[in-house]
């Protein structure tokens, strides 16, 4: 059902856990559709530049799998680099995704998005 | 090593003296039932003999009142779209539960929508037992049949039958119950338990997949659901499938020889894991009954802040087989139905994980179990924005 890559990031999850001094945050789902996705950043103010990412997720395989191939895809990239990253990029890297995961489990991009317009909020 | 099997409510294996009986009518003796001929007559007499086995181990009166059909669910579909069809003139009310399987809850909604049907699907209560008051209050005039059943498939919950026959005979209502998690596992008696239809299946009693029963008790006229030959005394068409058939007249008969020392063995086994899962881990809830109201192999246990197909892929690794009701396993958006009717939110029903025991399991398969379940938890917890939050 799952891409030996999918297993490989679900077994052994990059990134995992908080970043005591994250300067920006990001969270997407909720329990009732299965999946929670809170992603820290600690961005370098002065290059903006994503220098640590961590992940902290509930949910399924492609869900934990998805937001570590997010944190190992943007990390040490500038900010506006990381958002070009989508839903399908991290589906490919990690050799595709089942069809119906496509949409409810692969929300790590959005997680990142929503880190990153907060981030530049409270830069203006 | 072996994998450890945790999943006989999905189903079992085929015991060795089950296909050894079913083999050489796959090529020996391979007539049709229907035939005049010899071979023909071998194989209706063996379908004879199941059907007597079948009878004896639900307390049937008569063999004949034993249908042959695909499985569960072509028995529950011939059964509550059978007598839809036959009672429709005397009215159009089908009382069932919330959690039902699917093979009676979409027959009932197929009703609703293709043939004008209302359907009372009652609530149950945080245990999962229905309540004969609201299933009282739910009759009315143009009820025909009330379809509960016998015991539930994911929390092990056994339903008040008796008392649900008695209502449904004061009413003059039929009353029909799917019993394909119960046989094999309690005893059951058709005629006591005045029950008027029975849905079985072999493969969750270690007989073949792809055959089951339905019991008809004597004067019930059903209108069939698949037409053709007269197989069946007309009420199901289509050759027998002997092989199958004379496989799960096997298993009736181990069936009903070992159930009673099979059913101490797994409800001792089954407390022991509860317990011990209680004593080993945090923040975990039983989903259903305990003691003598639940399944004797069947565990239902939400594992809080972690998701149940993530714990299942762990458990995977570590060949061990469970199943779970978070709808991230299922293809479909909403967890399990029968744990969200229990009462529990959509965060603990994604969280649930359903270990059930069957024949073939022993003491053995318990301890691995118990040295890798709280390992796996803790990590996923680990890993669960939940979890932090409620540290």
């Amino acid at each position: 059902m799952y891409s030996d890559k999918v297993m490989d990031h679900f077994q052994n999850p990059r990134n995992v856990g908080e970043i005591e001094d994250a300067n920006a945050v990001g969270e997407v789902g909720n329990p009732t559709c299965g999946d929670i996705i809170k992603l820290y950043l600690k961005i370098n103010d002065s290059d903006e530049t994503i220098e640590d990412i961590s992940f902290k997720t509930f949910g399924c395989g492609a869900a934990v799998a998805t937001s570590s191939m997010v944190t190992e895809l943007v990390k040490g990239k500038k900010l506006n680099e990381a958002l070009t990253v989508s839903r399908d990029t991290v589906a490919e890297a990690l050799d595709g995704l089942p069809p119906a995961k496509m949409h409810c489990s692969n929300l790590a991009t959005d997680a990142l998005k929503n880190a990153i317009e907060e981030y530049k909020k409270t830069k203006e | 090593m072996k994998s450890k099997y945790f999943d006989h409510a999905a189903t079992t294996p085929v015991r060795s003296e089950v296909m050894e009986e079913m083999l050489p009518f796959f090529t020996d003796i391979y007539g049709n039932a229907s035939s005049v001929h010899l071979p023909g007559q071998k194989a209706a007499g063996v379908v004879d003999d199941a059907r007597q086995k079948i009878a004896d181990l639900i307390g049937a009166d008569r063999s004949e009142e034993i249908i042959f059909t695909s499985g569960g669910t072509e028995a529950d579909n011939l059964a509550i779209k059978g007598t839809a069809m036959a009672l429709k003139d005397k009215g159009k009310h089908i009382i069932t539960s919330s959690i039902e399987h699917h093979a009676v809850l979409h027959t009932c909604q197929f009703l609703e929508k293709h043939l004008g049907f209302d359907v009372t699907y009652l609530e149950v209560d945080k245990e999962g037992f229905v309540d004969l008051e609201m299933l009282r209050k739910s009759i009315r005039e143009d009820t025909i049949l009330i379809s509960i059943m016998m015991a539930n498939n994911e929390i092990g919950t056994i339903e008040p039958v008796e008392e649900i026959a008695e209502i449904a005979e004061e009413h003059d209502i039929l009353f029909h119950t799917d019993a394909v998690q119960a046989v094999g596992q309690i005893p059951i008696d058709v005629v006591k338990q005045n029950i008027d239809m029975l849905s079985l299946s072999a493969h969750k009693f270690n007989g073949p997949k792809g055959v089951g029963a339905l019991y008809v008790k004597k004067g019930i006229k059903l209108v069939p659901q698949s037409s053709g030959g007269a197989q069946e005394r007309k009420r199901r068409a289509g050759t027998e499938n002997v092989p199958g058939i004379v496989g799960m007249g096997k298993a009736a008969e181990l069936a009903k020889k070992e159930m009673m020392e099979k059913a101490d063995k797994l409800s001792s086994m089954r407390d022991d894991l509860i317990s011990r899962i209680f004593s080993d881990i945090d923040d975990v809830l039983l989903n259903g009954p305990e003691g003598k109201d639940r399944l004797p192999g069947n565990i239902n246990i939400t594992f809080k802040f972690i998701e149940g197909e993530s714990i299942l892929l762990n458990l995977n690794m570590m060949d061990i087989a469970a199943s779970t009701g978070s709808a991230c396993a299922s293809g479909s958006l909403d967890p399990s139905h029968v744990i969200l009717a229990l009462g529990r939110s959509h965060e603990l029903a994604h969280g649930s994980i359903r270990f059930s025991l069957g024949y073939g399991n022993d003491q053995e398969d318990i301890e691995y179990l118990m040295e890798v379940l709280p390992g796996i938890i803790n990590r996923l917890r680990e890993m669960s924005p939940l979890y932090a939050k409620k540290k």
